[in-house]
């Protein structure tokens, strides 16, 4: 495969989704826009992930912290910008602090801190039910914009800038010493590389776009709740993303959100089965192409060794 | 009065726990499997023994008997479908095995969850205690079948216990558990101790998943919790530690049990995991667990 055709297709593809609202209905722009967020939680995740290794079971506690992180700010009457910097400085923290037993724990030690970080985070939601609003969810005073156009555009723009600083990293010097640090830390700690500082910096970055991407999301859709951007199925739909769409891949993270939310649109006639039939066809995916879909066009066929 | 109380209903979800978990751990010691659609397999013989007993006129017991057999078909379907094709997949690299086996476990935990939603509902059924009654402990009322739940916990748990310590087969589980390729090299077949092992664990899960129904009752639901509760008493306990995981088993179910009683039932879940996160900062490997 030539070099230039991916060049080409990304060209095209950023064509097709910039000018999308002049040519689709109001419908399918706004079941983009929210696909296009959760593009960014995916592809946040394929950075700690992918490169770095960790399986990060609660992406929705970076997510949840941003979101109710702004929400909160905004309603005691902070504008929508300073909102976001504060909800994506609150998801920050939370990454840093998760990242402390990450430097310490391995595979399924961690994994279970962050589902358990995700689970205390719920409890916490629910038991100050008066400032956050439970189980119901809180409004927020502010939203991005009303017009669907807008919103679209706004969603759109955010996700090629996150896509693109995202995929810069994992390109960059930091994203192949992370690659080397979850594959063997000791050899990567032995040349040289400071792992601890690496991976604070993947923790942090992770953090800073899930928490940006989900305070957006609360002012698109003008509330936050538990269901909406902390639940653990929230989490399991940005795995199932990014290992449809090709782990290691950062853009293929993006892709398989939106391929995701859109296949939950078109099956939603199958009514309660349609969970079923998108976690039986991820599983499907999983056993027989675990590289995922840009994995496989990316770099074909490794058999294992 | 009220400590009595706690007391007795610490010590049954305590020992439900604790069954729950030796599956589990028994599952990681030996093939190195987490197995996350484990609350799916408990609400499957749950609710399969609740059917059948509401359905067949074949009394508490047939129904019982009938969910434990789901249990373990549940675990067989597991293994074959999901565990196998990871395991011998030619395209998985082996360092991801575990990260692979994760994520299709958590996968198909969740069509379990979804498709006995679609077949049964989400509402939550309690099966006919599996004997009728109730005694008073120093003046506690305590139904007669709480009683039996513990006692058939600690039966199995012992049961399980002399079967890994003192028997043949349970030598070969050891092994396999320190040194699987040692034991191939003697001429064992893994694949066989594999079935074994998800044997066991099928049989116990399902066990809890009954015992669970007649006292707490079971809703599909529940799939997800029920998984949480028995991977934070695992890594509690420790990776792959029998002992470990029933001491923390007493651990998370005084600690809820307390709070459900003395604070407030909703705050019920959060001191097991304020203290799980507590011992993993201090003692990544749980409190009897092996680096």
């Amino acid at each position: 495969m030539g070099r230039s055709l991916p060049v080409l297709l990304l060209i095209v593809a950023l064509l097709a989704g910039g000018s999308a609202p002049l040519w689709l209905g109001a419908y399918f722009l706004g079941v983009l826009t929210t696909a296009f967020y959760f593009g960014v939680f995916a592809m946040s995740w394929d950075l700690l992930f992918g490169f770095a290794g960790e399986v990060n079971f609660g992406p929705t506690f970076l997510i949840g912290l941003g979101a109710y992180g702004a929400g909160l700010l905004n309603t005691a009457g902070l504008p929508i910008p300073l909102c976001l910097i504060g909800g994506a400085t609150a998801s920050v923290l939370g990454g840093l602090a998760l990242a402390v037993p990450a430097l310490r724990l391995r595979g399924p030690y961690f994994g279970l801190i962050t589902l358990v970080a995700v689970l205390l985070l719920i409890d916490l939601i629910v038991i100050f039910a008066g400032v956050t609003g439970g189980e119901i969810g809180m409004m927020v005073p502010d939203v991005l914009s009303i017009s669907a156009r807008v919103n679209y555009w706004y969603a759109f723009g955010f996700m090629v800038i996150s896509g693109a600083i995202l995929f810069g990293l994992s390109r960059s010097a930091l994203g192949l010493i992370l690659q080397a640090t979850g594959q063997d830390r000791i050899e990567a700690q032995a040349l040289g590389f400071n792992v601890t500082k690496h991976k604070l910096a993947a923790f942090s970055v992770s953090a800073l776009f899930s928490g940006l991407a989900g305070g957006m999301l609360t002012f698109y859709e003008g509330t936050a709740s538990v269901d909406t951007v902390v639940d653990l199925s929230i989490a399991v739909q940005i795995i199932i993303a990014v290992v449809l769409g090709g782990r290691r891949t950062i853009l293929g993270g993006a892709l398989g959100a939106i391929a995701l939310l859109l296949a939950d649109e078109l099956l939603r006639p199958l009514g309660q089965l349609n969970t079923f039939v998108v976690s039986g066809v991820a599983l499907l995916g999983i056993l027989f192409l675990p590289d995922g879909v840009l994995g496989l066009v990316l770099h074909p066929r490794r058999v294992r060794e | 009065m009220l400590i009595l109380q706690i007391l007795i209903d610490g010590f049954v979800i305590s020992a439900l726990y604790g069954l729950g978990a030796v599956g589990f751990t028994l599952m990681f010691g030996v093939c190195g499997v987490l197995n996350l659609a484990h609350g799916g397999i408990m609400v499957i013989a749950a609710l399969i023994g609740w059917w059948v007993a509401a359905t067949y006129p074949v009394g508490p017991y047939g129904g019982a008997l009938a969910g434990i057999i789901a249990g373990m078909a549940a675990s067989y379907v597991t293994y074959f479908a999901v565990i196998r094709p990871i395991q011998r997949s030619r395209v998985i690299p082996k360092a991801e095995e575990e990260i692979f086996i994760l994520t299709g476990t958590l996968l198909w935990g969740i069509m379990i969850q979804v498709g006995l939603d679609y077949v049964f509902s989400n509402n939550p059924v309690t099966m006919r205690a599996l004997i009728p009654g109730v005694v008073s402990l120093a003046g506690v009322r305590t139904p007669l079948n709480e009683l039996l739940i513990a006692v058939v916990c600690w039966v199995v748990i012992g049961a399980v216990s002399l079967l890994v310590n003192r028997t043949r087969i349970g030598k070969q589980l050891l092994a396999a558990s320190i040194n699987p390729r040692g034991l191939t090299l003697l001429g064992f077949e893994m694949s066989r101790i594999y079935l074994i092992v998800w044997t066991i664990y099928g049989l116990l899960a399902g066990i809890a998943g009954v015992l669970l129904a007649t006292f707490l009752g079971a809703a599909s639901t529940n799939a997800g919790a029920l998984t949480a509760s028995a991977f934070t008493v695992v890594i509690l306990g420790g990776l792959g530690s029998v002992p470990g995981s029933l001491i923390a088993a007493y651990v998370v179910g005084y600690a809820e049990t307390i709070t459900a009683y003395l604070v407030a039932p909703t705050l019920r879940p959060i001191p097991a995991l304020l203290i799980l996160v507590v011992v993993l900062y201090l003692r990544p490997q749980g409190l009897l667990g092996r680096r």
